[in-house]
């Protein structure tokens, strides 16, 4: 049903489809064509995992520094040992909740690899020691859920999931899960609440770090769809061959999908590292330049939760340290390029109102201060805006995630100096998430803003849906 | 808000830096209790001393340092550790807790005027110490319809709700009655039941008091009065014998409120809606405010104190000179003071020379085991890792904060608790094993149980393999005879020298009543009837008096002459209700003392008005045997007056003096001499948490001795118990409450409904060898095979009519009628 | 309608089997009921906490929470257009605006008909093939007002009715897991370590 742009080129040597490699393969969802296709052979790493100790997996995984890709960027044999010994049972959750806006990889690797995805989970349950995998995807995927049901039993029949695997005493359980419409469940916390038949609210980090105190308040590991896809090319082609690609920080690919105002929006397996973002969004290989040859107003890195970049940083490497370094972060791989035509307040206004939306509503400072913001930006587009209503955003803003303090240093840094990742004066990111788009509107497009106060630029409500909260 | 933090012994101390300077904390203790009890309040909304911590609503948000650098962390959420550094008052805290006081106030309606919980209301007192003038949200607030009941009881303003989580964790966590939740997400996020379902816990009214803001609160209070208004004192709650510390508050001369006090060994702040909303009936106009005397006619009606006090003591003494002293009889006296308790004693064995005296109604113990018994604490119940064999009544129907203790102990401090009766209670969820003992099988299972014969082998084991067993002891069925448990605590002390009992006895001051005498056989303290004459008395009773059972066939035969019923309704509260009818109509005088014409006392012939809960100072004793003050807050109506008051005109009818000086507390300090289980007291009085009777247990024997009869025609054996609210005088006489008495009802296990054809609610005629009522049945999964369960004084129906006290238990017969 | 079918009963006694808590089944609970009534009713919802072991209230306190849960009867496609950035910049909010238009209902109503149910969405992982609409939760990629009108038109003439299975119903295939195909789901309190995990430094794999 999907006609969606991946980058298919199997000639091209120097970009390894680590996680892609059946993305254009027809029956590559189904056990066969999974063993058949691709740039290894399906269920050969779970073979080999099961010839090795647990430990001896896990130190392979650290050693190849697989870092997670839902966001955080967290390596993820690291965080497999975080479990602390002798605690059992320990559990694995799948993370396939995939929702921030602009993020589109996990759904494909569900839809499309599923056998891919299975088999990491197994390689991480038994190098941590689980004997349950929850692998937890997003409601409104049903295609994904059917996808993964069926791989799931295709497996379970021929004993590579279940009791004695392959004739081993390795024995688990994938049990697939699926949640009800609600972003914040992509946090990890969250998502074991949901897991644990809660409203989808996150616990605060510390005590509750999932590793220790996770599912059930057992030791718990949640590991992103991306990053569970990578283990079995890595054990088939082992750590070197991994490190290889990309940068030392950050080695191996990573699935960028890359939406807006290009000519060819789609997902991208790029190396980590070595593309920049003009490459992505010019080459004929990617993006193919910008939209009906307009010019790039600004892009988001990371998804919708990062600080915006703007012209001048397109010749950063697609590369998390470097991407961190200047104030943002490439998150969950969500580049959405927007061209000199986008409005700076209503695409912020857009990306407020999704936070709004999707708050909790655990944490007072996001339950109320998200829908604020979104009523005083909404009030500005409308042409009702007042000029106080830009350092009552930014206060507002700031009460949600504050800026350096003392507030001294805040007035001497002047805006410029947003931190990032964000302070917050909640649980989890997601109020402060909402000040990104804020701060990066106002600091940069600030005219735009004083224009429509001003009535310059007073634009008719064009949407009905945006004042349908 | 007036929760404090936990008293706190520090064992494992640690240093940190807190504001610059140097303090020591309990390692692992929350940040926001160490920085109170160092002086240094921080402002919270969600987090409650008494519940895990949530770290919700962000307002106790501080600076905290481990090395890492300083961030701004929820205080409730932060073990203290060791060198950490924290700044409640830096301009990024302040910063902060600014912003979140401004989106609190954002959607918070201004209508404090009219709102209850202005004037103490820690929403709006931080407003005032800490907000803004004015707020900078200008768009329209959230609407809700206005306080929607979510229950008989309390209402909920959810424009007003601030979501801190504190009602629904307290009805999760702490009531287990999660009926209320958040519902919805985000900025639509409110408190709500589900619909057709109301928060009907018996714990509800909890939520208001622990609601920071005007979102919840209770019929019975609602637009009383304004919280600077009110005028209160400490006191402890004599509803049932768990002796929750309350405070009173009343305004002019009129209790309107309870709350609860945060007693650490009792009952942490929390409180029974029957307990809380109990003061209404001290306020209803059904109070008799003078002596009332059956007249010519007839009728009762009003007279002076002299007079009745007169007529009092001339039956007395009339009686007395007739018959002997025996012949005078007190029934009664459970939910008196101690100093009333003591006075009524005193007069009764000391001055008119009777030992018919029983403060229990035959629902209760003997006086020899309750006070013969090593006894446990509540704190010592509860004790992480503590095992406890539960023989008693459904606590959370008779005993709601008791319920409330254990149930935690359960659930969170690894208490295991093996139950053993005749139905599954409200504790049964939470307990190791519940186990059946159908009535008349008591002592037989704990038995089995204890000698390893039991089929149950895994409670089995665990009651055996305890070190330090820990037993609730009480009645679970008044069907069954006494004697059956006292069997059980028997073999107990047998078979576990160091087991400990705690007595599971229901009304108010039951333990200060026998403790005080006020029962055949027995001085103060649990002194033997022999010879000995206290300090201050004129003489002993010569010969050993009847229980209350033995009482009433005496009253009914002729032989007990004057009976006077202190504060008790035997016509209610007696189980066999056709002796209690034939005493009432036996005895030539009834004097009922009482601030309400009972059942009982509509039959007596002379009603002393007395005071209750709020308006008379003493003492009371718990059911674990603490000793807490009761203080006066308001004035009895007319010229009714305190039980020790009367018992000392009367005293002083008959020629004697009580040996009173100046107030209540000459009586209790002279009990206090006189018995070695109150020696605490001699050194002044109790205060605060109070304290401790000696409760080692006297060297006192119960003989048990019965035969359960073999099952026969009447194949169901039935079990007698209470609800929470019933049709008793102070539940019917406290306008909130009084409809939520249930109907007469039977319930049966399905098993054995199926075959009578019940189902939902059947008409059936229940009957035994005494009697049969007609009733309806249900059907309740707490019920086993081969049981009945009726309730005690509940509805129009008339379940004491079966039975006849002293059988050893009742089998009845259902039919579908 | 309301209670779960004995079929749906069965299902979800399998379901609930598949966590180690009663409670973990909730949300997939939930969407069985829909499956079958096409919404959550309040039936369903007192029934699946009879099953789990909570209160009527708790589950509805964690569905609603949940945008897919409908309390009330919605039409029988739910057609979600997204709206957020990616979409936004590629025209998704006209197309909500049309939609609204050519359905004559505003987003987060039902046609009369009882045919369709309007919503504006948050992404909905399709950014790349903005605007997205989804039907049902099936995914229509780059639709342009013209193409959302001959959406419509086939979702009407039942062209779709193969593809688009009616609200409530999401995948066409369930993972077939219970009995002896469970290798190890008890509650967390009876596991212990797996038989092929090593204590300490072993360097053994598992045997075989």
């Amino acid at each position: 049903m999907s006609d969606t742009a991946v980058d298919t080129d199997e000639a091209d040597q120097d970009v390894p489809k680590v996680v892609s490699s059946r993305f254009d393969v027809a029956d590559g969802h189904t056990l066969d064509g999974y063993t058949r296709s691709g740039s290894f052979e399906g269920y050969a790493a779970l073979r080999r995992v099961l010839t090795m100790t647990p430990g001896a997996v896990s130190e392979l995984v650290k050693d190849a520094t697989l870092l997670g890709r839902g966001g955080a960027a967290f390596p993820a044999g690291v965080k497999w040992g975080f479990c602390p010994p002798g605690v059992w049972p320990r559990y694995v959750v799948v993370n396939g909740d995939e929702s921030e806006p602009g993020t589109y990889k996990d759904r494909l690797l569900m839809e499309r690899d599923p056998h891919q995805l299975i088999e990491g989970s197994l390689i991480a349950a038994y190098a941590i020691g689980a004997a349950q995998v929850f692998l937890y995807v997003r409601g409104e995927m049903p295609h994904a859920q059917e996808r993964i049901a069926a791989a799931l039993n295709e497996a379970y029949e021929a004993n590579l999931i279940g009791k004695n695997i392959l004739g081993t005493d390795f024995s688990v359980d994938v049990v697939l899960t699926w949640g009800a419409g609600a972003y914040i469940v992509g946090e990890e916390t969250a998502l074991i609440e949901s897991l644990e038949g809660n409203r989808g609210m996150p616990r605060l980090k510390p005590p509750f770090f999932p590793a220790a105190k996770g599912l059930y308040m057992m030791p718990t590991i949640v590991n992103n769809v991306e990053t569970l896809s990578n283990l079995p090319w890595l054990l088939n082609h082992g750590v070197a061959e991994y490190r290889s690609i990309g940068t030392e920080a950050s080695p191996g690919t990573r699935l960028i999908a890359l939406s807006g105002d290009v000519e060819r929006p789609g997902v991208y397996e790029v190396p980590q590292g070595t593309t920049t973002f003009r490459e992505l969004f010019e080459s004929e290989r990617y993006g193919g330049g910008i939209r009906g040859g307009h010019e790039l107003k600004m892009f988001i890195p990371g998804g919708a939760s990062a600080p915006w970049f703007f012209p001048e940083q397109v010749d950063l490497p697609l590369e998390g340290r470097v991407v961190g370094g200047e104030g943002s972060m490439l998150g969950s791989g969500a580049v959405v390029v927007m061209d000199d035509t986008t409005d700076a307040v209503r695409a912020c206004l857009r990306l407020v109102r999704f936070f709004a939306r999707e708050s909790c509503g655990k944490c007072t400072p996001c339950r109320e201060g998200t829908v604020w913001e979104e009523k005083i930006l909404q009030r500005i587009l409308d042409g009702q805006g007042r000029p106080s209503d830009l350092d009552l955003l930014l206060d507002v803003a700031d009460n949600i995630s504050p800026g350096p303090y003392p507030l001294a240093a805040y007035a001497e840094a002047d805006l410029e100096a947003i931190p990032f990742p964000p302070r917050q004066t909640t649980i989890c990111p997601l109020g402060p998430s909402s000040v990104a788009p804020i701060t990066s509107a106002i600091r940069r497009f600030r005219h735009e803003f004083e224009d429509k106060i001003n009535r310059k630029d007073s634009i008719p409500v064009t949407s009905a849906g945006m004042s349908n909260v | 808000m007036s929760e404090k933090p936990r008293d706190l012994e520090i064992t494992e101390p640690v240093e940190i830096t807190l504001n610059g300077e140097l303090i020591t904390a309990q390692n692992g203790e929350l940040l926001i209790d160490a920085c109170e009890r160092n002086g240094s309040y921080i402002p919270r909304f969600c987090y409650h001393p008494r519940m895990s911590p949530v770290g919700m609503c962000r307002m106790c948000l501080v600076e905290v340092d481990t090395g890492r650098g300083a961030a701004l962390q929820p205080s409730c959420m932060i073990p203290v550790s060791d060198g950490m550094s924290v700044d409640t008052e830096s301009d990024g805290v302040a910063k902060a807790q600014d912003g979140i006081l401004e989106f609190l106030l954002a959607n918070h309606p201004l209508d404090c005027p009219v709102c209850d919980k202005g004037g103490e209301c820690p929403l709006q007192d931080q407003a005032y110490a800490y907000g803004p003038g004015e707020s900078r949200f200008v768009e329209e607030k959230r609407h809700n319809e206005k306080p929607i009941p979510i229950s008989d009881l309390v209402f909920l303003d959810r424009e007003r709700c601030i979501l801190c989580d504190r009602c629904t964790r307290f009805a999760d966590e702490v009531a287990g009655d999660p009926l209320i939740h958040f519902i919805h997400r985000g900025s639509h996020t409110e408190v709500n039941t589900f619909p057709g379902e109301p928060f009907a816990s018996y714990f509800s009214g909890n939520t208001v008091q622990i609601c920071p803001v005007g979102a919840l609160t209770a019929s019975p209070y609602r637009f009383k009065a304004r919280p600077w208004d009110l005028e209160e004192t400490e006191s402890t709650c004599t509803r049932c014998s768990v002796g929750c510390r309350v405070t009173v508050e009343s305004s002019r001369n009129e209790v309107l409120r309870l709350q609860g006090v945060d007693s650490d060994p009792v009952n942490w702040s929390w409180l029974c809606d029957k307990g809380r909303f109990g003061f209404e009936a001290g306020n209803s106009r059904n109070r008799i405010s003078q002596p009332l005397l059956r007249s010519e006619s007839g009728e009762l009606s009003e007279v002076r104190w002299n007079t009745a006090l007169d007529g009092a003591a001339s039956a007395i003494s009339a009686a007395v000179d007739g018959r002997g002293p025996q012949s005078v009889a007190v029934l009664g006296g459970a939910r008196l003071t101690n100093e009333s308790a003591y006075a009524w004693t005193k007069l009764a064995k000391g001055v008119i020379g009777t030992d018919n005296v029983d403060c229990q109604l035959g629902d209760g113990l003997p006086a020899e085991l309750v006070l013969g018994l090593p006894g446990a604490s509540i704190d010592e119940v509860c004790e992480s890792g503590a095992t406890v064999l539960y023989l008693g009544p459904d606590a959370k129907e008779e005993l709601p904060v008791l319920y409330l203790r254990l149930r935690h102990a359960a659930d969170s401090d690894g208490v295991k608790i093996v139950e053993v009766g005749p139905t599954l209670t409200g504790l049964s969820p939470y307990v190791a094993e519940s186990i059946t003992a159908l009535p008349g099988e008591t002592a037989s299972v704990v038995a089995a149980l204890l000698d390893g014969t039991s089929e149950h082998v895994q409670a089995s084991a665990l009651l055996r393999d305890a070190s330090d067993l820990k037993v609730v002891i009480g009645r679970a069925n008044l069907a069954e005879d006494e004697t059956i448990t006292v069997k059980a605590a028997n073999l107990i002390r047998e078979s576990v020298p160091g087991a400990t009992f705690l007595p599971a006895l229901r009304r108010g001051n039951v333990r200060g009543a026998l403790e005080a005498g006020l029962s055949p056989g027995l001085l103060p303290g649990g002194a033997v009837l022999a010879g000995t004459v206290p300090p201050g008395w004129q003489s002993v009773p010569t010969e050993k008096g009847g229980s209350a059972s033995e009482i009433l066939e005496d009253a009914a035969n002729g032989r007990v002459e004057v009976l006077i019923l202190l504060g008790s309704d035997p016509l209610r509260d007696f189980p066999d209700r056709s002796l209690a009818r034939r005493a009432l109509a036996g005895a030539k005088t009834v004097i009922s003392v009482d601030p309400f014409v009972n059942a009982s006392a509509e039959l007596a012939d002379l009603v002393l008005a007395a005071s209750m809960f709020s308006e008379s100072a003493g003492t009371t004793t718990n059911l674990e045997g603490r000793v807490t003050t009761l203080n006066q807050k308001v004035t009895p109506p007319g010229t009714a007056r305190d039980d020790w008051m009367i018992a000392v005109d009367l005293t002083d009818r008959l020629g004697a003096d009580l040996g009173v000086e100046t107030s209540a507390a000459d009586l209790l300090h002279e009990m206090a001499e006189f018995s070695d289980a109150h020696v605490a007291l001699r050194d002044g009085d109790p205060v605060g948490d109070g304290v401790m009777l000696d409760i080692s247990g006297r060297d006192l024997v119960t003989p048990a001795e019965f035969e359960v009869p073999a099952a026969n025609a009447y194949s169901l054996r039935l079990v007698l118990n209470r609800t929470m609210y019933d049709k008793g005088t102070l539940l019917a006489e406290s306008p909130s409450s009084a409809g939520l008495a249930g109907e007469s009802v039977v319930k049966l296990s399905a098993a054995d409904a199926a075959p009578l054809g019940v189902d939902g609610s059947t008409q059936v005629k229940v009957t035994s060898e005494h009697g049969s009522v007609i009733v309806a049945a249900t059907i309740d999964p707490k019920v086993p095979k081969g049981v009945a369960v009726m309730h005690h004084v509940l509805g129009d129906v008339d379940a004491g009519t079966l039975l006849v006290s002293g059988d050893p238990v009742c089998d009845v017969r259902v039919e579908v009628s | 309608m309301a209670r779960l079918t004995p079929d749906n009963l069965l299902l979800a006694r399998k379901i609930i089997a598949r966590f180690p808590k009663p409670r973990s089944a909730t949300i997939m609970l939930c969407h069985l009921a829909q499956e079958q009534d096409g919404y959550l009713s309040e039936e369903a919802m007192a029934q699946i906490a009879e099953l789990i072991g909570a209160t009527p209230a708790e589950v509805l306190g964690t569905a609603s929470f949940y945008e897919m849960f409908k309390m009330h009867p919605v039409g029988k496609y739910c057609v979600n257009v997204c709206t957020n950035i990616s979409c936004q910049l590629l025209g998704g909010e006209e197309l909500l605006e049309h939609a609204e238009e050519v359905m004559g209902i505003r987003s987060g109503s039902t046609t009369e008909d009882g045919m369709f149910t309007l919503e504006d969405v948050e992404c909905v992982a399709a950014c790349t093939e903005a605007p997205a609409v989804q039907v049902n939760y099936r995914y229509f990629n780059k639709v342009s007002p013209e193409g959302f009108d001959e959406l419509l038109e086939d979702l009407r003439s039942g062209e779709l009715s193969r593809t688009i299975p009616p609200h409530g119903t999401l995948g066409y295939v369930r993972q077939d897991l219970d009995g002896d195909r469970i290798a190890n789901i008890t509650p967390p309190s009876q596991q212990v370590e797996p038989v092929w995990f090593p204590d300490g430094d072993s360097d053994e794999g598992p045997a075989k």
